[in-house]
């Protein structure tokens, strides 16, 4: 492991305490809502923020005890911070220059870094004349130019625009797997997370609730937000072998599971009938429509019942059923839709 | 109940809104608020125009070209500026200090900094001559040691001067510092930067507007000192007599010289306002 790190951050009404293993060349996302600790973390990794406990080393040196300057780490920040009174150039220089390389070597440093983000025509630019996106590349050659052990990201896609975002995103992810550190990126967009991290930590209230590889946390979601980021219905209940108990519900699912169990399915696996259906479906329950809203092509239709569930209907099933907030409806859902994990 | 007390307004209500709203918004303004007004800029800007009503404008160059006056010019700029780069050397620092580092008695150090720009020169320069004068606490060790005596030479001036103006950059400086985002200087620190170099590169070049600025006043204020400069420098020509001091001067044997002089001053003070203006002050 290159970075193996224990943050510990409190602070009135709010404690940071994770454990972090990143193996070099590996890509950490940390993902989180808002006030989670992701940010608090990394700037306790890049030494802006002191531990309360703890430690943080990289390959085998202790890294807490030294100062900001002193580390080597690369950060990128949310807004990149790039010197309004320098040229691009000499903002990746800066780097080169504080750790001693002459002027000549420094902006040759730099010069090599811009090519190869595709950058060497925006040299001589003002950062305030660069775009979102080229701002977001100055930013992450200027982090490169000191040559890191560890990468830091905070929010590296967030001040971009959408269309910005998906070029940026596909270019920052081929940067990233050309690093042979170890990086840390964070961010509170799952898609971002999916794409560029090879491994994903999910943070609330100053705590990891679920980690692991993005198509794993993605397919079994372990807490409220990371369903809702991933886009699935969750359920905590109680597994006896044959079928998982949640409320006044038992799921009929694939996988059987015994004792405190997960039962997650996606929107778009749930029917909605008006009237009770015969047949197939194993998982039928009588919801009232709470709220419906547009979702991409299709419709949402928020219910209420045993359970709170959201359902992916077509806009022809919501006229063909004739769906209002307030209706009593049939929801059925087969088992081979559903995904059983334990607890 | 709600609902009566709700509609009686109503009618009075919808008066107001007919007088309030529509042209007579933009009416008759308060005479209350216009006179005093009108009385105020004539207050001030008469004076100035009464000095450029009077000044003898076809004497004009030749009487620039006194030696006294062009010596006594020298003598202001020189000390003026040479007293706002002792400022910049050490208030610069000492507004970096009072901005960017927790110690104890904080507070009261900016207190004190800022206690000549409400001190009367004259007190100033009384208290300048206690501590630096031939018999003063440090004054009579610097003329044991080094020889060096203030009162009444240049370098007295300057002292006098710098001690008046400093406040001026060192809160101009500290308001920057205070508005500079220091999340600038935290990704200097990243890239291996020490504080020195962090100040260095990144926290002076973001706040040089604001040196600038604060640099300006300073000189300006330091250019019309009058009140220390005279008690602890004292009035000989050449010396230490700046342009204030000769105004004062030829006000009672020559009066169209003080005019003169007078003019030269407000030229220098407008450029700075314009300087200031243009360049610094309405800047985003």
């Amino acid at each position: 492991m290159t970075l193996h790190a224990r943050l510990v951050v409190t602070r009135p009404a709010f404690t940071l305490d994770i454990t972090l293993e990143v193996a070099p060349g590996e890509v950490v996302a940390l993902l989180g809502p808002n006030g989670a600790g992701k940010t608090t973390a990394l700037r306790a990794l890049a030494g802006l923020l002191a531990l309360s406990e703890g430690e943080i080393v990289l390959d085998g040196r202790p890294l807490h005890t030294l100062p900001a300057e002193h580390r080597p780490i690369g950060m990128v920040f949310q807004d990149y911070l790039l010197f309004p009174h320098l040229s691009a150039l000499d903002n990746v220089a800066f780097g080169p220059r504080c750790q001693g390389a002459s002027r000549a070597e420094a902006r040759r440093t730099a010069a090599e870094l811009l090519e190869r983000v595709g950058l060497a025509a925006h040299a001589a630019a003002r950062p305030r004349q660069l775009s979102g996106g080229q701002a977001q590349r100055v930013a992450l050659a200027r982090a490169l130019a000191v040559r890191p052990r560890l990468l830091l990201l905070d929010e590296p896609l967030a001040a971009l625009d959408a269309h910005t975002r998906l070029e940026i995103r596909s270019r920052l992810r081929r940067h990233l797997a050309d690093f042979d550190g170890a990086t840390v990126l964070v961010t509170h967009d799952p898609l971002d997370a999916m794409v560029l991290a090879d491994r994903l930590i999910v943070i609330e209230h100053g705590a990891i609730v679920q980690q692991g590889a993005p198509g794993e946390v993605a397919r079994r979601p372990r807490t409220d937000y990371v369903a809702r980021l991933v886009g699935l219905n969750l359920y905590r209940g109680l597994g006896d072998g044959a079928r998982i108990k949640v409320g006044e519900l038992a799921f009929s699912t694939v996988e059987q599971v015994e004792g405190p169990a997960f039962v997650a399915f996606s929107p778009a696996a749930v029917a909605l009938y008006r009237t009770r259906p015969d047949g197939s479906p194993r998982n039928l329950w009588r919801a009232r429509i709470d709220g419906i809203e547009r979702h991409g092509d299709n419709v949402r239709v928020h219910l209420e019942g045993p359970i709170t569930a959201v359902a992916d209907i077509t806009p022809a099933a919501v006229a063909e059923l004739d769906l209002a907030p307030g209706r009593e409806v049939w929801a059925s859902l087969k088992a081979a839709e559903t995904h059983a994990y334990p607890a | 109940m709600s609902g009566s007390q709700g509609s009686r307004p109503a009618p009075g209500g919808g008066a107001g809104a007919a007088r309030t709203g529509g042209r007579e918004v933009s009416g008759r303004l308060p005479w209350m608020l216009v006179a005093p007004a009108v009385l105020g800029l004539a207050f001030l800007v008469l004076p100035l125009a009464g000095l450029l009503i009077r000044a003898p404008w076809s004497t004009l160059l030749q009487r620039l070209a006194e030696p006294q006056v062009l010596e006594a010019l020298r003598l202001s700029l020189v000390s003026a500026t040479v007293a706002t780069a002792a400022c910049l050397l050490l208030g610069v620092p000492l507004a970096w200090l009072l901005a960017r580092v927790e110690f104890p008695g904080r507070r009261l150090v900016r207190a004190l900094v800022t206690v000549p720009l409400v001190l009367p020169p004259v007190v100033g320069g009384v208290a300048l001559l206690l501590v630096l004068g031939r018999r003063g606490l440090v004054g009579q060790w610097l003329e044991a040691t080094f020889g060096v005596t203030l009162p009444f030479t240049t370098a007295g001036v300057i002292v006098a001067e710098a001690f008046v103006a400093m406040p001026f950059l060192v809160i101009s400086v500290e308001g920057a510092l205070r508005a500079a985002d220091r999340r600038f200087e935290e990704a200097a620190a990243t890239l291996g930067a020490s504080r020195w170099t962090v100040f260095r590169r990144v926290t002076l070049p973001l706040i040089m507007p604001g040196v600038v600025a604060g640099a300006v006043l300073c000189w300006a204020r330091a250019l019309g000192e009058f009140g220390a400069t005279i008690t602890f420098a004292g009035n000989f020509p050449g010396t230490t007599q700046t342009m204030p001091l000769a105004v004062y001067l030829a006000l009672e044997t020559e009066p169209e010289a003080a005019i003169v002089l007078s003019l030269v001053l407000l030229a220098v003070s407008v450029a700075i306002l314009a300087g200031l203006r243009d360049r610094w002050v309405a800047a985003p």
